[in-house]
């Protein structure tokens, strides 16, 4: 109901864009000066930008109050859920973590590369991990409320940190592949990530200003879905904007793309739950 | 449902405080159709009332028209220390309530 006018515009103001990066490449962000797409793989955006600074006063109020933020219902429903016992053993995330403060700084880590299993892992794949293998309970879905309130609750703990995540070792394939993948033209619109939020950040797309496109916020509330959503949720959008093929929840693709939006955000704070329009 | 409650944290006699009282909820509206093309049943918290010490204090009759997760603010005076009690109840007859302790000084 809500997602069909916006769906209109995007459009819209897409093929606006697509038109006008040619002559505007590089734009006045600083980020590709030449223009060329190999120097913007190598770029952050400069000044780093949270997410929110470029959304209305409003939605900047609201997720800065620590109450009225909706995404602090995710959180709190993830406070309960810590606490509750599940599996055979009847152990809860708190009979192994403790108080969930132990998880200050791990969401700033993510994704990461599992030691065991060499796979790539966000924060919500180790929350499962940890759910299935250690506390031997019903696995938790990809974009399941309950997996969206115990990421939102342990990415809280870190809220203020910087990000640091590791692009080297065992890391640097994965990093390599979602660099690539970030500037790669995609859809109907043959747009890449990097053309929308290297080279237009801070322009006006449809009612909404583009960002610099970094995950620091996630999961978010976000109005227009009236409800709690992960990164790869707006990932999804944004494929969807630019009429290419959605990758599936938990994809291999989201993971690499995540790491290097991390690396990207690479100390700029968490700001979890962000609140967006 | 998960509901969370706030008030200040010092309550004086007989002065205006705010009770703020957020809930998750779909509130969904029912206007909206599924997949195949059927009305997805309205079913928001239609009703919300606050009592204090058990005498109604406040209510709130909500529709369609509120957003999912309502959050809502109000005033009121306590007299003494006390109990403030919220409950409120949804279309599909889910009831929630939430007691919150009241110290009043002076
Ligand atoms: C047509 C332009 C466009 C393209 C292409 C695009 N996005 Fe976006 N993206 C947007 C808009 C508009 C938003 C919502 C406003 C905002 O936060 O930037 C957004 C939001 C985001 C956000 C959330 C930012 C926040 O703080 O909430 C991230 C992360 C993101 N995009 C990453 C990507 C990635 C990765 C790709 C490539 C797969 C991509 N985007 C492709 C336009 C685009
Ligand atoms: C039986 C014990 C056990 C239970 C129960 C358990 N975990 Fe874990 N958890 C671990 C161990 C061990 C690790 C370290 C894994 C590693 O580093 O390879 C871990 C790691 C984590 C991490 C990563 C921390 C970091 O610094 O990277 C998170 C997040 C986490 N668990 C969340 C949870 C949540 C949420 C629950 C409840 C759904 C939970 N865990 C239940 C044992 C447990």
């Amino acid at each position: 109901m809500r997602a069909r006018p916006v769906a209109c515009w995007l459009l819209a103001a897409v093929v606006a864009i697509a038109g006008c990066t040619v002559v505007d490449a590089g734009g006045d962000n600083g980020g590709d000066a030449g223009g060329t797409l190999a120097t913007a793989a190598q770029a952050r955006p400069r000044p780093l930008q949270q997410g929110s600074a470029f959304a209305p006063a409003s939605l900047r109020a609201l997720q800065a109050d620590e109450f009225e933020n909706p995404g602090m219902l995710w959180v709190a429903r993830g406070a309960k859920l810590w606490q509750q016992a599940e599996g055979p053993d009847a152990r809860s995330c708190a009979s192994c973590h403790g108080d969930a403060r132990s998880m200050r700084g791990a969401a700033t880590r993510y994704p990461q590369v599992d030691r065991a299993s060499g796979r790539l892992l966000n924060l919500d794949g180790r929350i499962m991990q940890c759910r299935s293998e250690r506390q031997k309970a019903e696995p938790l879905a990809w974009e399941s409320e309950p997996l969206l309130a115990l990421g939102a609750y342990v990415a809280f703990q870190s809220q203020g940190l910087p990000l640091r995540p590791s692009i080297d070792g065992v890391a640097r394939p994965f990093f390599e592949r979602g660099r690539d993948r970030y500037q790669q033209r995609v859809g109907q619109m043959n747009l890449s990530c990097s053309q929308c939020h290297d080279s237009n950040w801070g322009r006006q797309l449809g009612p909404e200003t583009i960002s610099q496109g970094h995950g620091t916020g996630y999961p978010v509330y976000r109005l227009e879905w009236q409800g709690a959503g992960s990164l790869q949720r707006r990932l999804r959008s944004c494929l969807s904007g630019v009429r290419a093929e959605m990758f599936p929840y938990g994809a291999q693709e989201h993971l690499e793309l995540e790491l290097y939006l991390a690396w990207r955000a690479e100390g700029l704070a968490l700001e979890a739950p962000g609140v967006r329009r | 449902m998960v509901v969370r409650v706030r008030i200040p944290d010092i309550v004086r006699r007989g002065q205006p405080f705010d009770v703020r009282i957020a809930i998750q909820h779909v509130m969904e509206t029912g206007y909206r159709l599924d997949h195949s093309g059927r009305t997805i049943a309205r079913n928001v918290i239609h009703t919300l009332v606050a009592r204090y010490d058990g005498v109604e204090v406040y209510r709130a009759e909500l529709g369609s028209g509120i957003a999912a997760n309502p959050y809502l603010q109000f005033w009121i005076t306590a007299p003494a220390s006390g109990v403030l009690e919220l409950s409120w109840v949804d279309d599909a007859g889910v009831a929630g309530s939430e007691r919150v302790p009241v110290t009043v000084r002076d």
